[in-house]
């Protein structure tokens, strides 16, 4: 286990690596850059502005400068926020963004792991079609319809709740339920599916006619099989909780990472770009190896070699 | 049954912590009580050093914290004064001499002198700190070769303090727009010791603007600045004309999405909206008028065609293609949002100037010139290509315009939509046809449209150049007459609109929102509000 957790990891640093190069080339070589705007500024003060940037330096020199200047752990200054360096940036967008996604989480797990399992545990009957419909609703509506119908809900007729910004508690609950109820929409259809391939097998029917109740067959015996699949899902839906925030971040005005993450690839924010792919990039690759490690734990089949 | 029961159960909890929320008081109310005032600036400031910034909603901020030389009276629009007591203007136009009021400080209580106005323009100059708006004060005698770091002397430059509160400023050539372009937030003093004692004050990047670092001089200071979130300033203690201030503090919301922006005000979250989207217009219009405002803004819509190749190279396809355009009908159908038709590319608010007025829309004359040019009823003429950025509103007017020239000329026309900056990308290396885009002002004077054109011009981009037309220009930037300079500005704007290198198509006001407790909101054609007079009604 040691051996394989070890070697995962270090099989993150060439990745990373590739993400790196090719992320620093490609925004390169997009039209446009960070100064690229509506006036245009006499070139006299364009190459003063490259020169204190470094943009004056061949790329390849640039790329390498880069290079060692994140294995010190600098991610640079940013070129829209003139003011502010993107370790600065992260530092501060970051638990915002993971903050959100706990929430969301939490719901998506809160609501979507009870529904499938009761829907399962009631298969075909009203109540498993009245899940199996919320589920498939929390699939069709997108987010960005979810939530400002929330909005105008919470917010504007009731007025209860802020339809913008993240400044208290109540803040978070608007949020957190329309970018969470998408997920659990998804694990409570995942949950659903897995419960009823392991409540259909052999040793369910074994425990069965030995005369376990119901409530011990579904938790002891078939929940550890029926949540592989939702295991194998947790991995990319938080990455894509984590990245994919920016829709939410926009409607909600949160001061998240995803927005800082889909806007500065728009302002050619190079070093902000730079900085925001590689902590995702390391954020999923991780993700993804904890997943694997949770797999093998769940299935008595697998093994870490 | 038992999942039953707990199911009812997270209901049941779900809905008590849901009951457990009750109707508040908005934020809106509870600062019209307080006198706070909540403002929408679109998008997070990118920093707040009056030099460096260069958007609209940084503007807004900066307004509040740094006093202007020189301000505005709401209704007039007239020069007030403000850090200069008042002022004396040369005959020749050429020297300003400022008298600043004894009573001006800095928010650390240091008076505000001459000198510091030498030094935050002499900062703003340095070419080491690259500043894009430097190329405004080229207006000043020696300014160009100081930030192009043709001489490091800045003796040579035209500012001078010769004593605490005399600060005189010489120009290049007289500028009747000088007292009003010191509103703009790089011409508002800043403290550069307090920059200095922070780090580089010539270099960017310096951290100088945060809380507890910035020293500042306007009606505000900065309390709280949590980015993407809100920017609180509170009333400034060390204010000359403090007395006169009737908010205790605004908070500024970075609100980056129109829909969202909206939607907070009709939450009672905000004041003022930045901006509305268009297709909500009509609706408020209809139910909720008193919310709605529409002010008249320098801001011009137009088309740039690129002379350089055939068969735009022709001034009577260009002219062909303007004349063709139903501008009041692009204003009152398609937009829908307060645009008034233009003819011209200089808007009606410029004071003491009347752009010249070609005919709106005239189809016969258009298709004369075509014919004349050689494409009788489009005929022979290749496709053309209109390019613009994604932008909903850009699509609306090219998507219009596409249908009256292929109706009325013959004319085929594809559209080609591009992400903005590779729209500029485009725009400066020359490839495009025809280019779909607007410009505000940066100043109340035709000149800030009509230097453009100039051949040498950075945002020409058209290719377009005539002699005659830069003569006309030298001619008026070198008049002190009111009268006589805006009659050559005038045949400039006649002669550039018959070679038509650009075709205007409207003038776009500034649509928003505002509560009707906000009293005493005067914002001038540049968007630009003296903060002093706002006021709240509980």
């Amino acid at each position: 286990m040691f051996r394989f957790v070890a070697r995962r990891l270090l099989q993150i640093i060439p990745v990373l690596l590739v993400i790196i190069t090719a992320t620093f080339f490609m925004v390169r070589f997009v039209p446009g850059g960070p100064f690229t705007a509506e006036k245009a500024i006499p070139p006299e003060i364009m190459k003063n502005l490259e020169a204190h940037y470094g943009l004056d330096q061949p790329l390849w020199r640039q790329y390498f400068t880069y290079l060692g200047q994140i294995a010190r752990g600098d991610l640079g200054p940013s070129f829209k926020y003139s003011n502010r360096t993107v370790n600065e940036i992260i530092a501060q967008k970051l638990p915002v963004s993971l903050e959100l996604g706990g929430w969301a989480m939490l719901i998506a797990l809160g609501l979507g792991l009870p529904l499938g399992v009761f829907a399962a545990a009631r298969h075909n009957t009203w109540l498993d079609y009245v899940c199996s419909a919320v589920g498939m609703i929390g699939i069709c509506v997108p987010t960005f319809v979810l939530g400002p119908l929330l909005a105008l809900f919470f917010g504007i007729y009731l007025q209860w709740l802020n339809v913008s910004g993240w400044y208290g508690p109540t803040d978070r609950i608007l949020p957190g339920l329309t970018l969470g109820f998408v997920y659990a929409a998804y694990i409570m259809r995942l949950t659903r599916g897995g419960m009823l391939e392991v409540l259909n097998q052999d040793f369910i029917r074994t425990a069965r006619a030995k005369g376990a109740s119901e409530t011990r067959i579904i938790f002891r015996h078939a929940l550890r099989g029926g949540l592989l699949p939702v295991v194998s899902f947790l991995g990319p839906a938080i990455a894509g909780i984590l990245t994919g925030s920016f829709v939410i971040e926009t409607i909600f005005q949160i001061p998240g990472l995803g927005r800082e993450f889909v806007n500065s690839a728009f302002n050619r924010d190079y070093t902000l770009v730079l900085g925001t792919v590689i902590l995702y990039a390391g954020l999923l690759v991780f993700m993804n190896l904890v997943v694997d490690v949770m797999q093998v734990w769940l299935n008595p089949r697998l093994k870490f070699e | 049954m038992r999942f039953t029961v707990r199911l009812c159960l997270c209901v049941a909890l779900l809905g008590l912590a849901l009951a457990g929320c009750s109707r508040r008081e908005t934020a809106v109310a509870q600062g019209n009580r307080t006198g706070v005032f909540h403002c929408s600036i679109g998008s997070e400031p990118t920093d707040l050093d009056p030099h460096i910034v260069t958007g609209i909603g940084e503007a807004k901020v900066i307004h509040s914290l740094f006093e202007p030389l020189v301000s505005f009276d709401p209704q007039t629009l007239k020069p007030a004064p403000a850090l200069a007591e008042r002022w004396d203007v040369s005959p020749d136009g050429l020297v300003y001499t400022f008298h600043l009021r004894a009573n001006a400080k800095w928010s650390n209580g240091e008076p505000l002198t001459a000198q510091d106005c030498v030094e935050s323009w002499r900062r703003m100059l340095t070419p080491t700190l690259a500043a894009d708006y430097a190329y405004l004060f080229y207006l000043i005698k020696g300014a160009e070769n100081f930030n192009k770091g043709r001489t490091a002397d800045f003796a040579t430059v035209g500012l001078a303090a010769p004593d605490a509160h005399t600060f005189v400023v010489t120009l290049l050539q007289p500028a009747p727009y000088f007292l009003q372009i010191l509103l703009n937030s790089p011409w508002r003093p800043v403290n550069v010791r307090s920059i200095a004692a922070v780090g580089d004050a010539y270099r960017r990047g310096t951290p100088w603007t945060r809380v507890g670092r910035i020293v500042t001089s306007g009606p505000f200071m900065l309390k709280e600045w949590s980015p993407q979130e809100h920017l609180i300033v509170e009333k400034s203690p060390t204010y000359w004309d403090k007395d006169h201030v009737h908010l205790n503090a605004i908070v500024f919301y970075p609100i980056d999405n129109i829909d969202a922006e909206e939607r907070a005000f009709r939450a009672g979250q905000l004041h003022v909206t930045y901006n509305l989207s268009i297709s909500k217009i009509p609706t408020y219009r209809r139910e909720q008028p008193a919310s709605l405002r529409i002010d008249d803004y320098i801001n011009t819509f137009f088309f740039r065609f690129n002379t350089r190749h055939a068969p735009l190279d022709d001034a009577r396809v260009r002219r062909a293609l303007s004349l063709a355009i139903d501008r009041q009908l692009i204003a009152d159908k398609v937009l829908q949002g307060g645009q008034r038709p233009a003819s011209s590319l200089v808007p009606p608010e410029m004071p003491d100037y009347t752009p010249p007025a070609p005919p709106l829309h005239d189809l016969d004359t258009a298709r004369r010139l075509l014919a004349a040019a050689g494409y009788p009823g489009g005929k022979g003429l290749p496709a053309l290509e209109l390019l613009y950025n994604n932008s909903a509103i850009l699509r609306l007017v090219a998507e219009a315009i596409q249908e009256m020239w292929r109706r009325d000329l013959g004319i085929e026309v594809r559209l080609a939509n591009q992400e903005y900056k590779v729209v500029f990308a485009n725009r400066r290396t020359g490839n495009y046809q025809i280019l779909l885009g607007d410009w505000v002002g940066d100043y109340l004077d035709p000149t800030t449209y009509l230097d453009l054109w100039r051949s040498d011009a950075g945002n020409n981009h058209t290719g377009w150049g005539s002699k005659e037309y830069d003569d006309l220009m030298n001619r008026a930037a070198a008049t002190v007459d009111v009268p006589a300079r805006a009659d050559l500005l005038r045949q400039a704007e006649q002669l550039m609109l018959e070679a038509a290198p650009i075709a205007p198509i409207y003038f776009n006001p500034h649509v928003y929102l505002k509560q009707s407790s906000l009293k005493h909101w005067r914002p001038s054609p540049m968007d630009h509000i003296d903060y002093r007079h706002v006021s709240l009604e509980p």
